[in-house]
């Protein structure tokens, strides 16, 4: 189950999408995901969509795969739908089952575009989880905030929890497993009774989890401490980045495409 | 040089420990290049030694010097630990970065050597080890001796002197065990490290130059192999384990048979054993 959830996964390849300077990548996907709230109209949402599906092929990436990362979060894009088709106030469209429950066009209208926007929302940041490394991610990241270190953001600290955290998440998968087949072995059940008795048998997975985790956590920062960490100062790394000419060119292109989407739901046209 | 003078340690108080000392007047010299091993069974003190060597530890009584460099001194911690790497026993809990080559090179990055230098290290380290081929893997995917060669390798460059490594194979299958082992094999006998082996496989203690075994704090025996698994009665007495080789020289002895007690390695034992016949 855990296993299908493409969102945050990364998806190797080499095209110009995946070679693209990661704070630039980061960078366009926060303009984009800001953006997103502020096209009006189907036309704009139409531009937006031609631009995440030509990326989308760009980097080489089956749209369905991406599309896939849309399925953990089926029930809360339908349940948004729901709420704005029914809680919108406006003309009546129809009434569900003879009831005072009534939906509006106004709703149905505010629907679609919360609709359009969530699945834009998951489906272009994806975008850039799939096509940077964790590495390229979490470096990305550090160099962005670094400008921010003089008003105290932790810059390094915030990207070094990032990859340790992505650095031991197979490895506390693996031993999940292992508790849950070491439980079961004693007997414990975590299939049967109602959702109360299923959480509550998760406490014997998760105190050893936890333990675990812990004991590992220390270990873990005395073999840094042995290889002389000492936080971010004086620190240099193996892999420097690069902005190209044709990295800043294609942000460029990205940035119009994105800002005219924009403009052509205020222009009016449809 | 490693010189150990008169260490003592206890665990501060409030703990368990309070009153007993993990480590009771310890005295040691470790020439460069040589391998030295440590054997003790569980709470003998050799973890709680070797943290004393890059200054996890700080020694409660006694000096530990690094090239004479004292552990104590706190301004010469980071020139210590470059100089001590330190391997430990869970491969897991020390590889910080997803993939294999950020890994080898989180050591000198946090020294902040320079990039290009910075490659040349780990590309050397990962040849040393033997896992320049799997450099772009992310370290989930590796068996546990590949794990526990790229934490070897992310020691190696720091360019240390000296190599620590803390029971390396104790949580290994016997295949990772062999892999890690000729690894540290290679580095002290190809790139001249000084190796320190603690261990409680008596098969690997007898690959060292020297053995030193610990019982309650205290170094109660040392010699070369030969001369330390001689005593092999001394040995079970303290609970340890002398290797197959001997085991089967003195069974031989006590089933009447006219044999040196002194084979360590399979062929001393092979050539033993032919005289016989």
């Amino acid at each position: 189950m855990l296993k299908d959830i493409t969102l945050g996964q990364y998806y190797p390849g080499n095209s110009p999408v995946h070679r693209m300077d990661p704070r630039l990548k980061i960078l366009l996907t926060v303009l984009y995901a800001t953006l997103l709230f502020f096209i009006k109209g189907f036309l704009g949402y139409g531009v937006v969509f031609i631009f995440t599906v030509g990326v989308i092929g760009l980097a080489g990436i089956p749209v369905p795969y991406v599309v896939r990362g849309l399925r953990p979060l089926f029930f809360v894009i339908v349940f948004t739908a729901a709420i704005n088709i029914f809680m919108t106030p406006g003309r009546t469209a129809f009434r569900l089952f003879d009831t005072p429950i009534a939906a509006t066009h106004e709703g149905i209208y505010m629907a679609v575009y919360m609709v359009l926007r969530l699945s834009f929302l998951v489906v272009g940041t994806s975008v850039l989880t799939l096509t940077s490394s964790p590495v390229a991610l979490t470096d990305g990241l550090e160099r962005l905030l670094g400008p921010f270190k003089k008003i105290g953001v932790p810059a390094h600290e915030i990207a070094m929890m990032m990859s340790i955290a992505i650095r031991f998440i197979p490895t506390l998968m693996e031993e999940t497993q292992k508790i849950i087949k070491a439980q079961k072995a004693r007997g414990a059940d975590f299939e049967s009774g109602n959702i109360f008795r299923r959480a509550k048998a998760l406490t014997p997975i998760l105190v050893p989890l936890f333990m675990g985790a812990f004991r590992r956590a220390d270990e873990l920062a005395l073999a840094m401490e042995s290889r002389c960490y000492n936080g971010g100062e004086n620190r240099t790394r193996l892999k420097q980045m690069h902005m190209t000419l044709s990295d800043c060119l294609s942000a460029a292109i990205a940035a119009l495409v994105l800002a005219a989407a924009v403009t052509v739901g205020y222009m009016g046209i449809l | 040089m490693i010189q150990v003078e008169n260490l003592t340690y206890r665990y501060p108080k409030g703990d368990d420990h309070a009153q007993t000392y993990v480590l009771d007047g310890i005295d040691i010299k470790i020439q460069p290049g040589e391998f030295v091993a440590v054997v003790g069974h569980n709470g003998s003190g050799k973890s709680t030694l070797a943290k004393h060597f890059n200054g996890i530890l700080l020694p409660a009584g006694g000096k530990v010097y690094i090239d004479s460099l004292d552990t104590a001194d706190r301004a010469l911690l980071f020139e210590i630990r470059r100089r001590v790497g330190m391997v430990f026993q869970n491969p897991d809990n020390q590889i910080v970065a997803t993939i294999v080559e950020e890994d080898v090179a989180f050591a000198p990055e946090n020294l902040g050597v320079a990039p290009e230098e910075i490659r040349r290290r780990v590309d050397w380290a990962l040849k040393a080890v033997g896992m320049y081929d799997k450099r772009m893997h992310a370290p989930h995917l590796l068996s546990g001796g590949q794990k526990q060669r790229v934490a070897i390798a992310g020691v190696l460059a720091m360019t240390p002197a000296y190599i620590v490594l803390d029971e390396p194979t104790a949580m290994l299958d016997p295949v990772g065990r062999r892999e890690v082992l000729d690894t540290v094999l290679k580095l002290n006998r190809q790139e001249h490290m000084t190796v320190i082996l603690i261990t409680h496989f008596m098969e690997e203690a007898a690959l060292a130059d020297r053995v030193l075994v610990m019982q309650d704090g205290r170094i109660c025996m040392q010699g070369t192999p030969k001369e330390v698994f001689v005593q092999a009665r001394a040995l079970k007495s303290m609970g340890l384990d002398v290797p197959q080789t001997i085991e089967l020289m003195y069974a031989l002895k006590a089933a009447g048979l006219n044999v040196a007690l002194d084979t360590v390695t399979a062929e001393e034992c092979a050539e033993e054993i032919m005289k016989l016949i």
